[in-house]
């Protein structure tokens, strides 16, 4: 699984779309080891990168959501508080060694993302999913990890990596990542895809979308995107209208100019944008979609 | 996928390698010069990258070697037009020039500044000892809050465009950077004092007594976790400000280097991303490299267009909703005073306070009349002149009760 082709192909089989760069710079991440780090617009599909290279790898996908105050006992691993209780309590009387012994094996041990991720035997994807909303201290914790890949416990001692995962991390810019870990990381940054490859996003994903249909809402997508909205909308969004679109039973959107505004509400998700997409404005966005 | 496949051209490969082997060094300090943070991994890399067939053909090297060396936006975008010129030869060259090499600008304020940072900026350990007289014109029950600052005294009433020598400036620029310190501690302080609400935490506590056999006698409380204060600021660095634009610009120095999160940006007739340039240590080399972005200034200020530039680009990363928005400029627009309106009440929307620093409000009989000022009026919290140092200190408490 070294060459590009290869690679591009079983993104394509697998329902991802990719562009030539994405598939370089997956190969590199086998090639060098290193974590890829994938930056772009909400709603542009990085996450979508890692379901499809879980499947081009056929291995589970392993996904550490962040959030603001995400700690090592939600991501790495946590004592099962409640079993080790229980068991002192059913042990009352014996020698404390033997209780502390039992209590600290691995029995109770609960695994966390991270920890799950290096103990597989088959390596997984390793989904670090919005990284920019965890805390700084995390950043910092999380690049002592993807360095070298082990974990200690100071209640077992180290737990080293039977396998590496594949790890992939995601950024919607809300904060500033850390040098280091850009550094650590392969860097791809996803934009919005062109109108051709939109196309055959809606076609691979939603069944019964036609080849001139999607290429309409591609198009069409792509000219509401350069309007100046709040919110642009997304590869989901899009995928959303055409299966709205597919529903109704469309076959060109020419037909059904108010329909097409109408639904437009798949689309923008504010109401100011909503009000600056006036019917005019639809229509004469549907007029340049040839 | 288009640019795969058909590369079996060996005398192609031969040659491009032995091209690779020998530029990549050279490659490699092209990039740090224009800005990418390349350490000594990522050359063994980009060496084993090419070992391994990505050298093939030059689309693919770019390719690989893009994700290889950017780490942001910035770079993912600039590296093709540093590729293609290092190793194609294409024109783009010159534009790889201008972001590599550190040449001063000919931007009058800020080449000046640059000089008489260079002069100053490593001796600053004198005024520490000094301690601040009691009746510093500058009194607000601020005890401690001028720690050092003996020479602001003197300078804090007079108005920064009435410096002179050399050493009054350098007088200035130390006393802007203590400033600047002296607002991050006492934020800081303030910011401890107010923390309340303490709720147990049950897990932590089951674990925390797991010795006493879980009776809970020892009790785990969890607290808020407060976002510290960001300050973003925002400079107007235009020609029309050119007397102040130098202190202040090492004010934000100052502000960068004590706050824990604080962002600086630069504005004339377009917007320029600044933080970095302005965490280098050094105060003068900073300034080098901020002359090098603030090319292009001196002719008109956009204000409108450079917020309308930070709201789609840098707005969702920088601000959050304990930021505060500094802008320091003398609003006087020379595009769209309308724009400037629309773009600051979408700023307003997204920040916790704006502040307008206007220099010129100091002056006496001076009246926002200008007409990009009065379409920013009504979206900005506080509205204060800036001229001199005393009136950058009146600015602390506000910032503190944000």
């Amino acid at each position: 699984m070294k060459d590009r082709d290869e690679i591009a192909h079983a993104l394509a089989a697998s329902g991802y779309i990719a562009d030539g760069e994405l598939a370089t710079a997956i190969s590199l991440m086998q090639l060098l080891k290193r974590p890829l780090l994938l930056e772009g617009a909400a709603g542009v599909g990085k996450t979508e990168v890692a379901k499809a290279l879980a499947k081009v790898h056929a291995t589970d996908l392993i996904r550490l959501q962040c959030y603001e105050g995400l700690d090592q006992s939600s991501a790495l691993y946590e004592w099962n508080y409640q079993r080790q209780l229980l068991a002192i309590q059913a042990h009352h009387g014996k020698d404390a060694d033997s209780i502390e012994d039992q209590i600290f094996s691995e029995k109770y041990l609960l695994e966390r993302p991270l920890l799950a991720a290096i103990r597989r035997q088959k390596p997984p994807v390793l989904l670090i999913d919005e990284i920019d909303r965890a805390d700084d201290e995390f950043e910092a914790f999380l690049l002592e990890l993807l360095s070298d890949f082990q974990v200690s416990v100071p209640e077992l001692g180290t737990i080293a990596a039977t396998t590496i995962p594949h790890v992939v991390l995601t950024s919607n810019g809300t904060r500033e990542l850390s040098d280091a870990l850009r550094r650590r990381c392969l860097y791809h940054y996803v934009d919005y895809p062109d109108v051709d490859r939109e196309a055959r996003i809606i076609m691979a994903r939603i069944d019964g979308a036609s080849a001139s249909l999607s290429l309409q809402i591609a198009r069409m997508v792509a000219g509401i995107r350069k309007e100046e909205l709040r919110k642009v909308p997304g590869v989901a969004e899009t995928l959303d209208w055409a299966a709205a679109l597919v529903g109704l039973d469309v076959l060109d959107l020419h037909d059904v100019p108010e329909l097409v505004h109408e639904t437009l509400m798949c689309l923008v998700k504010t109401h100011e944008d909503k009000s600056r997409l006036t019917r005019e404005v639809s229509d004469r966005l549907l007029g340049k979609v040839a | 996928m288009s640019r795969c496949g058909q590369s079996n051209d060996f005398q192609e490969i031969d040659e491009v390698s032995r091209l690779v082997s020998h530029k990549l060094a050279a490659f490699l300090r092209t990039l740090r010069e224009a800005g990418f943070a390349i350490g000594l991994a990522e050359g063994q890399d980009a060496a084993s990258t090419i070992a391994a067939g990505y050298a093939a053909r030059p689309q693919l090297l770019r390719s690989a070697l893009k994700h290889l060396f950017s780490a942001r936006k910035s770079d993912w975008d600039k590296f093709d037009g540093i590729f293609d010129a290092f190793w194609l030869g294409r024109r783009v060259r010159s534009r790889a020039v201008v972001a590599g090499a550190a040449k001063p600008s000919n931007n009058p304020s800020l080449k000046s500044f640059g000089d008489t940072g260079a002069t100053q900026g490593a001796s600053s350990s004198a005024t520490d000892q000094v301690p601040s007289s009691d009746d510093a014109p500058d009194s607000r029950g601020g005890e401690g809050r001028m720690e050092g600052a003996s020479r602001a005294e003197n300078l804090a009433e007079v108005d920064f465009r009435k410096f002179a020598d050399p050493e009054q400036v350098a007088d200035a620029h130390e006393a802007a950077a203590l400033l600047a310190r002296a607002m991050r501690t006492r934020l800081t302080r303030r910011d401890l004092l107010r923390r309340r609400g303490e709720r147990l935490d049950l897990r932590r506590t089951i674990h925390k007594n797991i010795s006493h056999g879980g009776v809970p006698i020892a009790l785990a409380r969890r607290r808020r976790k407060d976002k510290p204060l960001r300050l973003v600021v925002l400079l107007d660095a235009s020609g029309s400000m050119s007397m102040y634009t130098s202190v202040f610009l090492r004010f934000i120095h100052g502000v960068l280097d004590e706050f824990r999160e604080a962002e600086a940006f630069l504005f004339h007739t377009r917007l320029a991303y600044v933080s970095s340039a302005m965490k280098e240590r050094d105060a003068g080399r900073a300034l080098d490299r901020l002359s090098l972005l603030a090319q292009g200034a001196g002719g008109g200020t956009k204000i409108g267009e450079s917020l309308q530039t930070f709201n789609r680009h840098h707005a969702a990363r920088v601000l959050h909703s304990r930021t505060c928005v500094m802008i320091v400029s003398d609003g006087y627009e020379t595009g769209d005073a309308a724009l400037l309106g629309r773009e600051m009440a979408a700023l307003a929307r997204r920040c916790r306070r704006i502040v307008w620093l206007n220099p010129m409000a100091g002056w006496a009989g001076y009246a926002p009349e200008a007409k990009g000022i009065k379409a920013a009026l009504p979206h900005v919290d506080l509205y204060a002149p800036a001229n001199t140092l005393k009136s950058l200190a009146a600015l602390e408490p506000y910032l503190a009760r944000l």
